[in-house]
């Protein structure tokens, strides 16, 4: 039976990629990684060409720890990495049931000078956060961006209850895999488009694609300053 | 290839011009500029590294600078900022800090992690380094 479907699998590889399903998975050729299936991103070359301009650009990661990420990152841009997980932040707040201080808390969170960070793969961490806790971070992350600096969001369009953060994982510049882990809390709500745009009011939305994984792939840029 | 056993502990600067592998326990500074150093799965090390090559199996509070590579194997663990053209981090390997994959001869690659980054070093407060 493994032979048939690996038979029809690789026939339709010969076809080109198509849909696994409605979720916009991008089929993959051998059966055993149908489970972690690559999901499409456009956004992120944006984000990657927007930066390779830049000599040992530093950048922010607030997702956990990837190491294929590092990799990807550090040979494609030559840059300087750092994992700061925001999802831990959030799980400890949760779990010692102090939430409220997560506004203060992000205010106050990230060690890097204001001004002087490159990238920020920002992920989907906003979708975890209620309205103010949102907007603090939001706030402290355009305040670390240099100008012209670029900021890579996702947020989830779809109604989503499980309490699961998702590992982003690079396969290439065009192509993301989901991992989702156990959330001390599930995802706070849909933001509209116009939701993050005033989350992010002092930063430019350059990109902004709806994708087929029911994910609004979003790339801001800080204005540099009128001289 | 040199090995320093289990029961070793050694407190100040290890340098050497051989490949070494660690299974015991280093406080201070290993400075192996052009040579392959190997942490233990069972080593715990409080230490500036300096190497060509770093592979980590076992735990490494410090900065890691190398000239070709670090390698966090699955169970390794760094606290501490890595400099390198090229860092591997296997899934289930523990880090934290931050990684310089400046591109080879655009900067030299031999300053400790938290000078090219120009960073507070967090995992060096409150280390102290036996001579």
């Amino acid at each position: 039976m493994a032979e048939t479907t690996r038979s029809l699998t690789d026939l339709f590889g010969m076809l080109g990629p198509r849909r696994v399903s409605d979720t916009g998975a991008t089929a993959v050729t051998s059966v055993t990684s149908v489970a972690e299936a690559a999901y499409p991103t456009k956004a992120l070359q944006k984000f990657l060409a927007s930066l390779q301009a830049n000599d040992n650009p530093l950048l922010l990661d607030l997702g956990p720890v990837v190491g294929s990420n590092v990799t990807f990152f550090g040979e494609q841009l030559g840059c300087r990495l750092r994992v700061e997980d925001v999802a831990k932040d959030i799980d400890r707040h949760v779990k010692e049931g102090i939430t409220e201080q997560l506004p203060e808390f992000f205010a106050r969170r990230f060690p890097q000078e204001p001004g002087t960070v490159d990238g920020i793969l920002c992920w989907d961490v906003l979708d975890y956060l209620d309205r103010p806790a949102a907007q603090a971070l939001a706030t402290a992350l355009t305040g670390l961006l240099r100008p012209d600096g670029a900021l890579l969001g996702f947020f989830s369009t779809a109604d989503q209850q499980e309490a699961v953060y998702t590992k982003f994982v690079v396969v290439d510049e065009a192509n993301l895999k989901y991992r989702t882990y156990p959330a001390a809390r599930a995802r706070q709500r849909s933001l509209l488009n116009g939701d993050i745009i005033k989350l992010f009011k002092d930063l430019r939305v350059t990109d902004s694609f709806l994708m087929k994984s029911k994910v609004r792939e979003m790339l801001f840029r800080k204005p540099a300053p009128r001289t | 290839m040199v090995n320093i056993g289990k029961s070793v502990v050694i407190k100040g600067e290890l340098s050497g011009s051989e490949d070494l592998t660690i299974e015991g326990h280093v406080e201070g500074r290993i400075d192996l500029k052009d040579n392959v150093l190997t942490i233990g799965p069972n080593d715990k090390i409080k230490a500036e590294v300096f190497a060509k090559s770093v592979v980590v199996l076992g735990e490494v509070t410090g900065n890691v600078t190398a000239s070709e590579k670090v390698d966090i194997r699955d169970n390794g663990s760094v606290d501490g900022d890595i400099a390198s053209p090229r860092v591997a981090i296997a899934e289930g390997a523990h880090f934290r800090g931050s990684v310089d994959m400046q591109r080879a001869g655009a900067k030299a690659q031999q300053k400790p992690a938290n000078q090219q980054q120009g960073q507070p070093q967090q995992a060096q407060q409150g280390q102290k380094v036996g001579a």
